[in-house]
């Protein structure tokens, strides 16, 4: 039985990779993801861990660091924020692509200009397409959770691929909240041994990493990059069963809520789901059939699985806390995907809230849902991208 | 069943055999040729030293021979270093198919 305490995501990330031990950690501070990689330096400092924590001058040079590292054959993570995965980020690319399976919180913030320190998905939604495994958390609890479950799927011998643990700034950060620790010997056995694969300390068995592939072989190590991410469904949900059956906690691909025998539903990610489940109480109460989806893996994306999941409705909201200048919303292009393969397709809106930082209030979730009611009635949608929660 | 070309490679792009760069013949992008003089060679082995490659062949009495232009991509540094005798470049670049 674990311990119950009152911390910060950051504190219950710290604590979790403090729990997991990992060989190298490189970082370089940037707010939000800060706290939580200076506290890991204090349990370094104290002996608490045997990581060896490379104090880099960069983000990009972090990111390097954790390459060299897990190339050489370490269990290795890192964290960060906004800026800072936006400096990563050709070395984002580089550890997918090389299968490498680090570990990364990353502390959602916004990005610059105009500069800003607080909690919205732009850094992460830019990290997309980089071949890292993403999942999001909406509370201290589920990216602690994460973090832990992260490990066993970046390192399992199918997968061997990158992996981001996603909070949102601040909100979850910093926030103080309830949540369950699990006893150091049972986190320490579910994330098992590290296995390295090909490790370059192996000086028996010399090889190279990076090498320069053209156009004979390029296109076939991308078509394998696929394959692979392909099998990380399969994985999550296994890691999850096994997480469910030591702590209790139910973990998925992503989460419904009240969704079965709905009517019109709202998509949202990490902590505005929260609230809107809240909402979606009041609504229920009122007789209205509203449900929530909270995608969990963002990426590989579960188009089938959300799609069966949402095949009854009559209209969906997509709430995207990042833009796509001169496109929808990030998660409104997954979800409309997903949606082509319906035979019967809801109607979809798409409501861009609380970039920056912004709250996302109990009448922002009001809004969306008295227009959702609107819009199955009709089956109209008047338009399909706007922001809510902007002044006016 | 057999796995598709694709599956076979090695995962994440790491080459597993050492060394194996000898294997990559580099000469075909060569436009213009080291010509290497024998009796303007002092044996100084600049040559050997500035090659990016390993176009210089040196024999186990630690004498250069002749370039093995396998590796040899003509970028002229050897003939550029090569001091030669009395004046007279042991090394001159000579365009190919002259």
């Amino acid at each position: 039985m674990g311990k119950i305490v009152a911390v910060t995501g950051n504190e219950a990330c710290a604590q979790a990779l403090k729990q997991i031990n990992p060989d190298v950690c490189a970082a370089y501070p940037i707010t939000p993801a800060t706290d939580l990689m200076q506290r890991f330096s204090g349990f370094v400092s104290d002996g608490k861990v045997d990581t060896e924590l490379v104090l880099v001058e960069s983000e990009h040079s972090a990111m390097s660091a954790c390459i060299g590292a897990a190339a050489a054959g370490g269990r290795v993570a890192t964290a960060t924020s906004s800026q800072g995965l936006a400096l990563m980020w050709e070395m984002l690319y580089i550890a997918a692509g090389t299968r490498l399976p680090i570990i990364m919180p990353l502390v959602n913030r916004a990005l610059s200009a105009p500069l800003n320190i607080h909690g919205d998905h732009s850094d992460g939604m830019g990290a997309r397409d980089t071949g890292w495994i993403q999942l999001y958390s909406e509370n201290a609890q589920e990216a602690y959770d994460n973090t832990i479950q992260a490990f066993r799927i970046a390192e399992h011998l199918d997968i061997r691929l990158p992996a981001m643990v996603c909070m949102d700034g601040f909100i979850v950060s910093h926030s103080i909240e309830r949540v369950e620790y699990i006893d150091d010997a049972d986190v320490k056995n579910f994330v098992g041994k590290f296995q390295a694969v090909h490790p370059l300390l192996d000086l028996d068995n010399p090889k190279s990493y990076g090498p320069l592939i053209l156009t004979d072989l390029y296109h076939e190590y991308k078509r394998a990059q696929h394959e692979v991410m392909t099998k990380v469904p399969k994985v999550v949900l296994e890691v999850a069963s096994d997480f469910e059956k030591m702590t209790g906690r139910k973990y998925g691909l992503f989460e419904t809520y009240r969704l079965e025998d709905a009517e019109i539903a709202v998509v949202v990610m990490s902590s505005a789901a929260g609230t809107t489940k809240d909402i979606i109480d009041q609504y229920r109460d009122k007789g209205v059939k509203a449900g929530l989806l909270k995608p969990r893996m963002f990426r590989p994306f579960p188009y089938l699985e959300i799609a069966d999941a949402l095949k009854h409705l009559k209209a969906i909201a997509v709430l995207d806390r990042a833009d796509s200048f001169g496109g929808y919303g990030p998660l409104f292009m997954e979800i409309s995907s997903a949606v082509m393969s319906m035979d019967t397709k809801p109607a979809m809106i798409n409501k861009i809230f609380g970039l920056g930082g912004r709250d996302y209030l109990p009448d922002q979730a009001e809004q969306v849902l008295d227009e959702l009611v609107k819009v199955a009635k009709t089956g109209k949608v008047q338009t399909v991208k706007e922001y809510i929660g902007v002044r006016e | 069943m057999s796995k598709k070309f694709w599956e076979t490679l090695p995962q994440g792009s790491v080459v597993l055999e050492a060394g194996s760069s000898a294997k990559f013949k580099t000469g075909t992008w060569r436009s213009v040729r080291p010509k290497w003089i024998e009796e303007n060679c002092i044996q100084c082995l600049f040559c050997w030293m500035y090659c990016p490659d390993m176009s210089v062949k040196v024999n186990a009495e630690g004498k250069r021979e002749d370039f093995n232009y396998d590796y040899c991509k003509g970028c002229g540094i050897c003939a550029l270093e090569c001091p030669g005798k009395k004046g007279k470049k042991a090394i001159v670049m000579e365009e190919e198919g002259k």
